[in-house]
């Protein structure tokens, strides 16, 4: 297995159109996002019937931040589990989604199971999915401001103090 | 009341004033007599008002909201049911209201504190959330080929106990949830045993954070064995007990086949995993078609259901107790000796008994708990089976020591979006059978 | 011994043995203490804990609450079990607000009593902000040992309390007193310590 640090992979492969990498062992195809919902619906065809997981990632923190190939890094990426229950086999994809653009269209058609996690992938980082059926905040109130998991989002600790306490 | 007075007054054909006179001023018996507190109604009347159409039109529904304080759901689900008389149209879960933030709080805490974070997740089968947590960490590592075989025999005996306890708990509250009460503290009795081993070998009863990054925190206490014997031998005539109380009874039957039908189909296109996928008829293991730890030189079968129902579901489960204990036979046959955890100074403490000689054990010691070790720029997606069904953890690290990103894919978030599908079409008293049979848990569809 | 032995050697008949005298007072605290009903509040891991508590081996009816009612209005305990959430938090209120006076309220676990470990956006950093308490039982998850020891100082509590006004005194809060002291400037001889 790898014991060094992963180098940005020559991509050589492309699969429908789009550099593979090759991140601890898991084949990432690293998708464009006019070509994302085609890609995942030929994925589809081709055996990945099942969208495992759907999350967002806010790169705000990081500075020059390759993504491997010759892919523009944006502020946000979503990441896309597929999974192939007769090839047995997974792959991720990975979509850069610019900050003053946070849109992408929704997977709904395409998978149905997508439709919680991008309801949580909006009410956490504020990236809209178009053609989604019912684009709400999941986890948060429905009036909250701002989505948590922005890296600009605080945490929001309440400092503790342990002086003082009633005994 | 009339005075003696008054009689005379009438007696000299003094029509008086013909008013009633105010409620205030009428005695009880009185006021009884003139307005009656019973509804009297000649049986004519009665039959004509049963004649009134009172169906309700097609169109009219009733919008129910249920939760997220009810006795019935599995925490803190809200539900909003659309009615037609008895049948429900549509549903609609709300979720939210057990969102902790974990996935920023993970973000905040280093790799070796991130696994109080996850454990807390579902805390039904808290050591699962860890090992998927750890088996992500040492994958980013690169570590994960190098983790003795003693720890990751340990890992297996871990999870496979809390696959056991926690489809326990499925069946103490199936069985609440449907009537069967009894059902209720005879699982729990069974859980417990399991507990009690669980709070012997880490200390906790629940939140164990035990499978750490590299390891486990601790080895297996003197008497193990004995201990998991005595739950092994325990347990099958137990089962058995169950099998009678439940599986073979026509109210149980009536109250679950057919109940809350899921196709494969509509299962696979919902992300559906675990007993509900495999409800369907699609044997889809994770511990078996990806093996991770050593589940491919185990000897398990892979229980798969056929109409996708609550009763397969609850079937299913059940017989993964049994496939469970076969696993633990095996695990207690085959648990090699050695370390429990990687000798490698970078994630690994020093044993406690070295930071008493050594300076550089103690500060090695200081810094691995106050720093924690840095893990390699990357991202990583690691996949188990939990009980619910496959738990996923997708770790971006920026090269520090805490997680740039901690994403945990929770099978129940995931299979609650199957009910609007069970549901429909059903009876509204079937939507508890149907929500039990689902076994969420809130803690994790939140995080 | 006493009374016991008149039963045995008369039966039931006479009226001596069969009144007990005490003040009004002390039976109704009696009886409540003895017969406090839990509302089912569960949220998170500890409501696995405070339902373990429940089952038989821990066997809660052992101090007369067995009966979680679902209802608030029946409940007199509302035992907090969990994380609060802000989303949840009026629904929290909600359920409190419903239920009978007298009414008392345990928070189980780190989480409830000040937020514990997710000092977040999320969390309400301790349930005493929406509603009064009267116990608080540590731990993460409190095992039912714990719980069953909030439940009996609870229980002390309320046959300790008055049986009326049980709120004003604490200003329907938490008992907590908050002062801030204000360093007096003190001055100091010169050769001494």
């Amino acid at each position: 297995m790898s014991d060094v640090v992963e180098p940005v992979v020559e991509t050589v492969e492309l699969q429908h159109g789009c550099p593979v990498v090759n991140s601890h062992g898991q084949r990432v195809l690293l998708v464009a996002r006019d070509k994302y919902v085609a890609v995942v619906k030929a994925l589809a065809d081709e055996g990945f019937d099942m969208c495992v997981d759907l999350t967002g990632v806010d790169y705000l923190n990081v500075e020059n931040r390759t993504v491997g190939a010759d892919i523009v890094p944006e502020r946000f990426e979503v990441v896309v589990n597929l999974l192939s229950l007769t090839k047995r086999e997974r792959i991720r994809l990975r979509v850069q989604v610019p900050e003053n653009d946070a849109t992408l269209p929704s997977l709904f058609d395409v998978h149905p199971g997508t439709e919680a996690h991008e309801r949580e992938t909006f009410d956490m980082f504020g990236i809209v999915f178009e053609g989604h059926p019912d684009p709400t905040r999941i986890l948060m109130p429905e009036d909250w401001d701002g989505h948590p998991l922005r890296k600009d989002y605080e945490q929001g600790n309440i400092p503790v103090q342990f002086k003082g306490a009633h005994s | 009341m009339s005075t003696t007075e008054n009689t005379f007054a009438a007696a000299g054909t003094s029509e008086g004033g013909q008013e009633l006179l105010s409620r205030s001023e009428l005695t009880a018996k009185e006021l009884l007599r003139e307005v009656g507190s019973v509804l009297r109604m000649s049986e004519s009347e009665a039959a004509a008002l049963g004649a009134v159409e009172h169906e309700a039109p097609e169109d009219q529904t009733m919008i129910i909201n249920m939760g997220p304080q009810h006795p019935s759901t599995h925490g803190v689900l809200r539900l909003m049911l659309e009615l037609q008389g008895e049948t429900v149209l549509r549903c609609k879960p709300i979720i939210g209201y057990l969102h902790t933030g974990m996935e920023k709080t993970g973000e905040a805490l280093t790799y070796m504190q991130g696994g109080t974070n996850v454990t807390r997740m579902d805390y039904l089968s808290p050591l699962n959330n860890e090992l998927v947590f750890s088996l992500a960490v040492e994958k980013l590592l690169g570590i994960d080929g190098d983790i003795p075989e003693r720890a990751v025999w340990m890992r297996m005996l871990l999870s496979e106990l809390n696959r056991m306890s926690s489809h326990l708990l499925f069946l103490a509250t199936n069985g609440m949830d449907i009537g069967a009460v009894s059902m209720m503290l005879y699982g729990w009795r069974e859980r417990e045993e399991v507990l009690r081993f669980f709070q012997k070998v880490t200390g906790l009863r629940m939140n164990h954070n035990f499978i750490r990054p590299g390891g486990l925190a601790a080895d297996l206490p003197a008497g193990w064995r004995d201990d998991v014997l005595a739950i092994l031998e325990n347990l099958p005539s137990r089962l058995e007990e169950y099998d009678i109380l439940m599986t073979g009874q026509p109210i149980w039957r009536e109250r679950l086949q057919g109940v809350g039908a899921i196709t494969a189909r509509e299962a696979m296109a919902l992300g559906c995993t675990g007993p509900i996928l495999r409800s369907t008829g699609v044997a889809w293991d994770l511990r078996r078609d990806m093996p991770y730890l050593r589940y491919d030189d185990v000897e398990f079968d892979v229980i798969v259901g056929q109409y996708g129902d609550a009763y397969d579901r609850y079937a299913i489960r059940f017989n993964e107790i049994r496939e469970s204990m076969r696993i633990v036979y095996q695990i207690l046959d085959r648990m090699p000796s050695g370390d429990y955890r990687i000798q490698n100074k970078k994630v690994t403490p020093p044993p406690r008994a070295r930071i008493d000689e050594s300076m550089e054990a103690l500060i090695h010691h200081f810094k691995i708990f106050t720093e924690g070790f840095k893990v390699p720029e990357g991202e990583v997606y690691v996949g188990i089976e939990s009980p619910r069904g496959e738990i996923g953890c997708y770790i971006v690290s920026d090269g520090s020591s805490n997680p740039y990103r901690m994403h945990m894919r929770a099978p129940s978030f995931v299979n609650i979006q199957a009910l609007p599908h069970m549901m429909r079409g059903g009876l509204v008293a079937d939507a508890v059978a149907v929500i039990s049979s689902v076994d969420p848990v809130l803690g994790e569809v939140d995080r | 011994m006493g009374l016991a032995q008149d039963v045995l050697d008369d039966g039931l008949g006479g009226i001596a043995h069969n009144v007990v005298t005490a003040r009004i007072e002390d039976l109704v605290k009696w009886a409540r203490s003895r017969s406090s009903w839990g509302a089912s509040f569960g949220l998170a891991c500890c409501a696995i804990e405070m339902m373990g508590t429940g089952a038989s081996h821990y066997d809660i009816s052992r101090f007369g609450m067995e009966v979680f009612r679902a209802s608030p209005r029946q409940a007199d305990i509302m035992i907090v079990a969990g994380r609060v959430s802000q989303k949840m938090a009026p629904v929290l209120r909600q359920v409190y607000d419903q239920m009978m006076e007298p009414k008392w309220v345990i928070s189980m676990g780190v989480c409830a009593s000040s937020g514990g470990m997710f000092n977040n956006y999320a969390i309400v950093q301790g349930v005493d902000q929406i509603v009064p308490v009267d116990v608080y039982a540590p731990g993460c998850p409190p095992t039912p040992e714990t719980l069953i020891h909030a439940i009996e100082t609870l229980h002390q509590l309320i046959e300790d309390g008055e049986i009326m006004r049980r709120r004003t005194a604490n200003n329907g809060g938490a008992a907590v007193e908050l002062s801030l002291e204000t360093p007096s400037a003190v001055s100091v001889a010169l050769g001494t310590k």
